[in-house]
């Protein structure tokens, strides 16, 4: 399974979750009721003691995670025993740069890991992981913010595969109650030569659908599923994402509808 | 300022390692400083208040009582004269300064102690910018005057909940602030830590005390001293002492700090010292030498002085340090109350802890001075009264 694929098939749903929140024991569990309910990606992130790019909720998560003994080795044995979609690292440089990059990228290959975000590694950093995932067949995805100007947008573009990560808002993570019109136009300014996912203050079904309308290929949610675990509250988790997918679904017929008729 | 350029990398280290919101802001700022670094009213308008406001230049002072204790010749680079009571000022004022050129609102920064976060708070008040420092929680408590200082001086003091609630987590913070808001606030970083720009633009902006310090004992001694010892926590004084001499056949000397030993327990280090003990790995936007676990975790650090007290260090420091042009030592807590002591009776000064572990190391080592020493006495100890006080009731 891999991203290129899942993109060709649908305008998927792609879900962050911290490994090991609130335990190691229970992701894997919250991880299929996760894709049970409709996740067409699961972006599983290895908690850092100073994630710099994040929001409180997301924060949080991952001091419950290290806490509760969260490691890199407990990260690549709890992604392999997750199956039936495509998985997404999503950590910071730090914790591979101290694994080593072409041992992290064998770890995430043989774990069945098919793509890394690192937030924290700009293209201008990023030449010796792109190799070592490269080596390994894994995607290594690039993020553009609304400041990125267009001439960086190219380059990054250039250099991506699997998807290009849309930062839908300036600022860290966290769930929002309003889109932007900035995260519109950020879509309309990236070519559409790759998948374009949109992610950060995602948090409510309309929004992925506004998102989907305004030509996104995929949206990305993340804080306001890692609130609901960090609550325990698991049956409300998978209404979430039941709720995301439908409408994102919805908004996918009528516009296959209208390129019918056209 | 000199003319080095605005270097990215330091060998291996340094670099920009932040999310795409920051690279913008990061360039923005890199071409502000190169482009103001070489314009004269800029550079006219900063040397002025360095003069008037700060209190430039300051003394190179022959130590002669603790000359004769060390049987060598020793001089003290009084940087504790600034105002505020340290070398912080030197920054603030230029980056403060910078601010106002590229029309910024809105400084924010980080501070451990509080030395910084004042140091911030003064130049906020004199250039008349909104100012927010965030502080860890723990801090807070530790340091409550310095709290009030920066409050008195129009800043708003944002307490740090994540993480350590201590500095680490107080810069992760005003980064993500700067993301949501760099088109009003400029991130007034400081020390030599940190992405490209802040490692070689905070460096240009101290190292006025190393070219004083040049002027001065060549003034004085008709010749370059063996030796020149300062503190490290993020670097800023000692690089602001060292780069004058970089080309030049001086020992530099950076003083780390040793805490209780060079053990740890958990998720803290019993130190701070990241030249030394830490390893390559990437801090708050830079690859540089830091303290983490074999995983990647960054360690919490340990020294009796809070200036010390960061698991990371500025990356050309790392690099001096592997290329053995700076030579890196550690100093306890033991030493540097020891140093504190020493200094205030022999010569009535009264140091900061920080500046107390280059004294004490050097009472300890004085075969490693040479001949001829300059000791970086980068802030005044006034702050450090209640620790020391409760440090020998313990």
């Amino acid at each position: 399974m891999n991203l290129s694929d899942t993109f060709r098939r649908c305008k998927p749903l792609i879900v962050y979750i911290c490994a090991g929140d609130p335990s190691p024991d229970q992701t894997v569990e919250i991880a299929e009721r996760i894709i049970r309910a409709g996740a067409d990606v699961l972006e599983l992130g290895l908690p850092h003691s100073d994630p710099i790019a994040d929001g409180p909720v997301i924060q949080s998560a991952s001091q419950r995670a290290i806490a509760s003994g969260m490691n890199t080795d407990l990260y690549f044995d709890i992604a392999s025993r997750i199956e039936g979609v495509p998985k997404v690292f999503m950590g910071y440089y730090n914790m591979v740069y101290r694994r080593g990059l072409e041992r992290f990228a064998s770890d995430c290959r043989s774990s069945g890991i098919c793509g890394m975000i690192v937030p924290d590694l700009p293209i201008e950093e990023s030449h010796p992981l792109r190799e070592a995932a490269n080596r390994h067949g894994i995607d290594l995805i690039n993020m553009i913010a609304p400041n990125t100007p267009d001439k960086r947008i190219r380059e990054i573009v250039s250099l991506s595969s699997g998807f290009v990560y849309l930062v839908a808002r300036a600022g860290v993570t966290g769930a929002s109650d309003d889109l932007q019109e900035s995260t519109k136009h950020l879509i309309d300014r990236v070519p559409p030569v790759i998948p374009r996912a949109v992610g950060f203050g995602i948090s409510r079904p309309e929004h992925a659908a506004e998102l989907i309308r305004a030509g996104a290929d995929g949206v990305i949610i993340g804080s306001a599923c890692v609130d609901l675990i960090g609550r325990n509250e698991l049956d409300q988790l998978e209404d979430l994402i039941r709720r995301m997918k439908r409408a994102m679904t919805k908004v996918r017929v009528k516009s296959t509808v209208a390129i019918q008729r056209s | 300022m000199g003319e080095i350029s605005c270097e990215v990398r330091f060998g291996r280290y340094g670099g920009r390692f932040v999310p795409e919101t920051l690279v913008q802001p990061l360039v923005e700022l890199a071409e502000a400083f190169e482009r103001l670094r070489a314009d004269p009213g800029f550079l006219g308008e900063l040397s002025k208040l360095m003069r008037t406001f700060a209190g430039r230049p300051t003394p190179l002072y022959r130590a002669e009582n603790l000359s004769r204790a060390l049987g060598r010749t020793v001089y003290l680079k009084r940087e504790d004269l600034l105002h505020g009571g340290a070398h912080k000022i030197n920054n603030t004022l230029g980056q403060g300064l910078l601010a106002r050129y590229m029309k910024k609102k809105r400084l924010i920064a980080e501070t451990g102690a509080g030395q910084h976060g004042v140091a911030t708070a003064i130049v906020g008040a004199l250039l008349g910018f909104e100012t927010e420092i965030y502080m860890g929680e723990v801090d807070i408590e530790r340091q409550r005057m310095n709290v009030f200082r920066m409050e008195l001086l129009g800043a708003r003091v944002i307490p740090v909940r994540s993480g350590s609630r201590t500095l680490k987590d107080a810069i992760n913070e005003a980064l993500r602030d700067w993301a949501a808001n760099y088109e009003s606030t400029h991130y007034l970083l400081g020390t030599v830590a940190g992405p490209h720009p802040y490692p070689s633009m905070v460096r240009e902006f101290q190292r006025v005390i190393g070219d004083e310090t040049r002027s001065q004992i060549l003034a004085e001694e008709k010749r370059l001293p063996d030796s020149i010892v300062a503190c490290v926590g993020g670097g800023s004084n000692a690089m602001g002492i060292f780069t004058s001499f970089l080309e030049d056949d001086v020992r530099l000397i950076a003083v780390e700090a040793g805490g209780k030993g060079p053990s740890r327990g958990g998720r803290s280090a019993e130190h701070g010292a990241s030249l030394g003990l830490g390893e390559p790995g990437v801090l708050h936007g830079a690859m540089t030498k830091v303290l983490q676990d074999p995983y990647g975790q960054i360690l919490e650090s340990y020294s009796i002085a809070a200036g010390l007290d960061y698991p990371g260090v500025g990356p050309e420091l790392a690099h001096l340090a592997e290329t053995g042009r700076v030579k890196t030592v550690m100093a306890k807590d033991e030493t540097a109350i020891m140093g504190f002591k020493a200094l205030s009776k022999l010569e009535g000064i009264i140091p900061a802890l920080e500046s107390a572990h280059a004294v004490g190391y050097a009472i300890e080592h004085p075969e490693m001075l040479g001949e001829l020493s300059v000791i970086n006495i980068s802030g005044r100890g006034d702050k450090d009264l209640h620790t020391v006080m409760a440090h020998e009731s313990v």
